[in-house]
């Protein structure tokens, strides 16, 4: 499958990410490159093959509905980029 | 040209589960910000979601009850969009298998039976609250709401009026209160509903360009969001201009919908199955006994109760629309209360008292344990009705033990014959020309002479035996 100019502008604007103009012919490149391996795949005779929906194959993984103990906010604060007392904070994000 | 309204529901139920869906940590409502986070639902590189057991029930039994078809097979999908309500940069969703699809509901509005179809019903969890800065340029999140389960739960669209809308929101709410599976306060978030609406010419079988509608938090402002936007739809229309596609926000104070963003923006959420979940697959045996479990639902306890107790259809509606109310019911009745003295009660003294404090029935501060020692002191004759009322209000809020108050106030109804002759000879002695209206003929006289033995007994001589007496002296 080819890549057009567009769905790299698509794709990088639907990830939030801006791409420096001297990127995108890498990434356009990089792109096509991975959908070459459906390629690969597309030319795989699957008939008779039963679809999978999952590589593990483990099913009714749950657990039971018992509160444990939630992580110290300090610490789950620690990692994030702009320092605060009591909340994450992003740049202004208003739809 | 007449115009008929199409409108579709989706709504957002947050389980009553204790912990989160995929991590251990409390469901809880409130809490210092970020104070029921950990590395799963805050999104951290490498933590790994476990379905709560808890969900997938509660899941199931809600869509038994909308009569929807279960799927045994089914799994989770990742719902990409970056947005900083959730912190993974995907909401954990069901596209492809929801667990429940294809179910229907059968709704009694004032204009007859109302048949809504249930398009699907799938587990997910809740995005976290954002909190917009107006002073720096700033967005805080706080993720204690972050992966509360939600089930959403999608109609066709067959609702026709607003009516019908609240009918099916309330028949919803009823339940999954007597589920157990949420608590569907709308006031707290734990029920929301997006509204999908368009109009059309009345017989068309072509339906029109549609808008959502959301943040709707009120059975009032979904009705009036309702009438705004058909209305604003129809003028567009009758105009000559095209409805829009797009997500309106519902001002409350204004009144009116907005704009939030327009489909040409068009959301693209790349959905795939989530590789971190295996699959579930559900046994007959796990269905069956769940569908054991289900209880008394509110349309079979209201069949019962007009078989049984043969209640008045408007009472029965009422105690069986709140599970808590039905529950106060049941076990007055079940404390020997008979059916229709509690049925009146409830329906007069314990709902007034309830508004009046503005209330929830699951926040009664009466026990059936007290309701249904007043109904018996009243049945046995010894406080009147009106003494009962007195005796309620005084005891509603403290639940205090009815025989003490009684006693304490001195309330106890005279039935000591000797004193009610007294009275009455007393009351015939004061006032011989209401005795000699009575004997003319003038019917009247008696309740003013009822009246003035009442009085002289302080309101606490049972009726009839004031009548009794009365007549045994007058009929002579």
């Amino acid at each position: 499958m080819k890549i057009a100019q567009e769905i790299v502008d698509y794709v990088s604007a639907l990830s939030r990410l801006s791409l420096p103009e001297g990127e995108k012919a890498a990434m356009q490149r990089e792109l096509e490159k991975i959908l070459q391996y459906m390629d690969v795949l597309e030319g795989l005779d699957t008939a008779g093959v039963e679809p999978m929906s999952h590589v593990i194959p483990l099913e009714n993984i749950m657990r039971e509905d018992r509160v444990m103990p939630s992580q110290d906010r300090g610490e789950l604060l620690a990692g994030a980029p702009v320092p605060d007392q009591e909340a994450f904070l992003t740049p202004k994000s208003v739809e | 040209m007449t115009w008929e309204t199409v409108i579709g529901l989706e709504t957002h139920v947050e389980l009553a589960t204790k912990t989160k869906i995929f991590c251990s940590c409390t469901t809880q409502f409130g809490g210092e910000p970020n104070t029921h986070c950990c590395p799963v639902c805050t999104g951290m590189p490498g933590a790994l979601p476990v379905l709560n057991e808890k969900v997938l029930e509660f899941a199931v039994k809600a869509g038994l009850a909308l009569n929807c078809q279960i799927t045994r097979r089914c799994r989770f999908d990742r719902k990409n969009y970056f947005y900083p309500d959730l912190p993974k940069a995907y909401q954990i969703s069901q596209l492809y298998l929801p667990i429940c699809r294809d179910g229907a509901v059968s709704l009694s509005t004032p204009a007859g039976e109302k048949h809504i179809r249930i398009h699907e019903l799938h587990m997910e969890e809740d995005a976290g609250k954002l909190v917009h800065d107006p002073w720096l340029d700033q967005t805080r999140a706080d993720y204690n709401r972050c992966g509360v389960p939600l089930i959403e739960i999608v109609t066709e669209p067959d609702f026709r009026t607003a009516d019908e809308v609240v009918a099916y929101l309330e028949h919803l709410r009823s339940t999954l209160q007597y589920l157990g599976v949420s608590d569907c306060k709308m006031q707290e978030g734990s029920l929301r509903c997006d509204v999908n609406l368009s109009v059309r010419p009345a017989g068309s079988a072509q339906l029109g360009t549609r808008t959502e509608m959301k943040n709707l938090s009120s059975f009032k402002a979904i009705t009036r969001a309702i009438a705004y936007e058909a209305r604003r739809q129809i003028e567009l229309l009758e105009e000559g201009k095209p409805v829009v596609q797009q997500t309106r926000r519902w001002d409350e104070n204004k009144d009116a919908t907005f704009a939030m963003r327009s489909k040409e923006n068009a959301q693209d959420y790349r959905y795939f199955p989530d590789p971190d979940l295996p699959q579930l697959f559900l046994s007959e045996a796990y269905l069956e006994r769940l569908r054991r479990e289900q209880p008394e639902l509110s349309p079979a306890k209201a069949a019962r109760y007009r078989r049984d107790w043969d209640l008045p259809p408007y009472d029965v509606q009422m105690l069986t629309s709140q599970k808590a109310l039905a529950d106060f019911f049941e076990q007055t009745v079940a404390l020997g209360a008979p059916p229709k003295q509690a049925s009146n009660w409830i329906m007069g003294q314990v709902l007034g008292a309830l508004s009046a404090r503005g209330l929830d029935s699951r926040d009664m501060p009466l026990t059936p344990r007290t309701l249904a020692r007043l109904i018996q002191l009243v049945q046995s004759g010894r406080l009147n009705r009106n003494t009962a009322v007195k005796v309620f209000d005084a005891v509603f809020d403290s639940d205090a033990d009815v025989d003490a108050y009684v006693k304490e106030h001195g309330l106890e109804q005279v039935c000591d014959a000797e004193l009610v002759e007294d009275a009455v000879a007393q009351v015939l002695a004061d006032h011989p020309k209401s005795v000699a209206d009575y004997r003319s003929g003038k019917e009247k006289a008696f309740g003013f002479l009822v009246g003035q033995v009442m009085r002289r007994l302080k309101g606490q001589a049972s009726p009839p035996a004031v009548h009794a007496a009365l007549h045994s002296r007058l009929d002579k």
